[in-house]
């Protein structure tokens, strides 16, 4: 096992959504290199405790990469340099003893800091809400496989929906776009027999509430998708381009 | 607003346009670096001048030239409140980005490379389209021998304060086809001479080559042409061809002439 390390951690504070925040600069001591970066904070923020000051406030739930809480900018880049890999599923020891760590909420209009490194991003859950489902009336429950779906689509659809909703995307792009998050969502359900009846205007609705969530334009950088912790693929963005460009410009609704 | 209008308004909207003139500004480019192959003719720019003449008087090349203007200032003005969008969408910007951990460097500083082509095509527009269409150009008087294509004699006939017909006959008696035409060539060879223009056109033609190695693949994106089929072709034209063999192909005309005439 190796050696406990010190670091030095420069956290953005922020008291609330309207102060002005800062970065400021704290000492990590004794840190085991296999904690989790979350739990590194935790130790941190029982010093603070300690002391009686203001623990550093930052979103966290199920810790195990799947919820899509937390949401750290680390040295840089969303989620720490780990590829496909939440904040919380990143480990010390992918970071050297005496090392500097900068940390920073997402950055996005869309995306109003809370306090802290703890932004609101109910602007995804609009998004969704314009048009992420599908509209199916109660009635008896249908038989499993009645609808025959190639094992490719249903896999292609999976991953779509593999999506947990965390806006590394908007954090890592450079124009604070909502693209992959919002092409995944189309996506998962576009790919599939169920999603066919609202398809075109699930993609126009969708569209038109991420553009007026504030989010930024997609340039094709490819940046999100090197961040995304469930490496979804910048094909879901052309896939919704062909969608939306269709919708609005070639096909009619009936 | 209009529902067209409003499509084009939208973010997907606005980068569709991006993408089109984008597009329509690559087809170009192949047409005007075949056409100006002919400088590297030793003709002392007989077709070059030609060329230069049908180009400008051939009546649907003069709409596809009218469409390429629009389709420069649209990209540019576009380019521009894109980039604006793109502040208010972050207007509190990270002490710490690691832009090169996930993404090419040429797909992140597109507006840094746009904006040295357009001064380039400023500087060589006003040198050369300007000055083709109203400015004070030489003219050349060229007799090619109609028993001999190779007998050819070249009277430069300097400007004199009114502009000489272009003509393009056969004198029977003299024996020889004669063109009067616009001496472009000459203010090309001038130009070309002068290291820092060739310089300029270096620099040009450099960041021309990144811009296209991202905004040739991109521009599909946008457009949704994205499959495992396709991509592969679009990728290898976007980095090959438009990425270096068009850019290459235009450094080497002034370094020709700078070097080797």
């Amino acid at each position: 096992m190796s050696e406990n390390m010190n670091l030095t951690l420069k956290v953005w504070r922020q008291k609330n959504a309207e102060a002005k925040g800062q970065m400021v600069t704290y000492s990590a001591k004794n840190i085991s290199p296999d904690m989790s970066f979350l739990e590194m904070l935790d130790v941190v923020n029982e010093g603070l405790i300690k002391k009686y000051e203001d623990p550093i406030h930052f979103d966290h739930d199920c810790r195990e990469g799947i919820c899509g809480s937390c949401s750290l900018h680390i040295n840089g880049r969303p989620h720490g340099p780990k590829h496909a890999t939440t904040s919380c599923q990143l480990h010390m020891r992918s970071f050297k003893d005496g090392e500097t760590i900068v940390i920073e909420p997402w950055r996005a209009a869309a995306f109003p800091v809370i306090k802290d490194l703890s932004t609101n991003r109910q602007a995804f859950d609009r998004i969704q809400q314009a048009g992420g489902f599908i509209s199916v009336n109660t009635g008896g429950v249908p038989d499993a496989n009645e609808i025959p779906i190639p094992k490719v689509i249903a896999d292609e659809a999976f991953n779509s929906a593999t999506c947990i909703q965390c806006g590394a995307c908007v954090a890592a792009c450079k124009n604070a776009s909502a693209m992959l998050f919002v092409s995944a969502k189309v996506s998962q359900l576009a790919l599939l027999p169920q999603g066919q009846p609202e398809r075109y205007r699930r993609v126009q609705a969708m569209v038109a509430q991420m553009d007026a969530e504030g989010f930024g334009h997609c340039t094709n950088t490819g940046a999100c998708e090197a961040e995304c912790p469930k490496e979804i693929s910048i094909s879901n963005i052309a896939r919704m381009n062909r969608d939306y460009f269709t919708a609005r410009l070639i096909k009619d609704e009936v | 607003m209009s529902k067209f209008a409003q499509t084009f308004s939208s973010s997907l909207g606005k980068k569709l346009i991006m993408s089109l003139t984008g597009l329509f500004l690559c087809t170009f480019l192949i047409v005007h670096l075949i056409g100006n192959l002919q400088l590297f003719k030793d003709d002392q720019g007989q077709a070059f001048n030609a060329y230069s003449y049908f180009m400008t008087h051939f009546p649907p090349i003069k709409v596809i030239s009218y469409l390429l203007y629009a389709s420069i200032i649209v990209h540019s003005v576009y380019a521009l409140v894109l980039t604006r969008n793109k502040n208010k969408a972050r207007p509190v910007g990270y002490a710490s980005y690691d832009g090169k951990a996930n993404s090419p460097w040429s797909s992140r500083n597109m507006g840094i490379l746009g904006t040295i082509i357009l001064v380039f095509l400023v500087v060589h527009m006003s040198n050369f389209w300007a000055r083709y269409h109203w400015g004070e150009l030489p003219t050349a008087r060229y007799e090619v021998s109609l028993t001999n294509p190779n007998d050819v004699k070249i009277t430069p006939i300097p400007f004199n304060g009114q502009e000489i017909a272009h003509a393009d006959y056969v004198d029977a008696p003299a024996g020889v086809q004669v063109l009067i035409a616009k001496d472009l060539y000459k203010i090309v060879y001038e130009s070309f001479k002068q290291w820092w223009y060739v310089l300029l056109y270096v620099i040009a033609m450099s960041a021309l080559s990144f811009h296209l190695i991202h905004g040739f693949r991109s521009a599909f994106q946008t457009l949704g042409w994205n499959n495992s089929k396709y991509v592969p072709a679009i990728r290898f034209l976007g980095e090959w061809v438009f990425g270096v063999l068009i850019p290459l192909g235009f450094a080497a005309m002034p370094l020709y002439i700078y070097f080797f005439k």
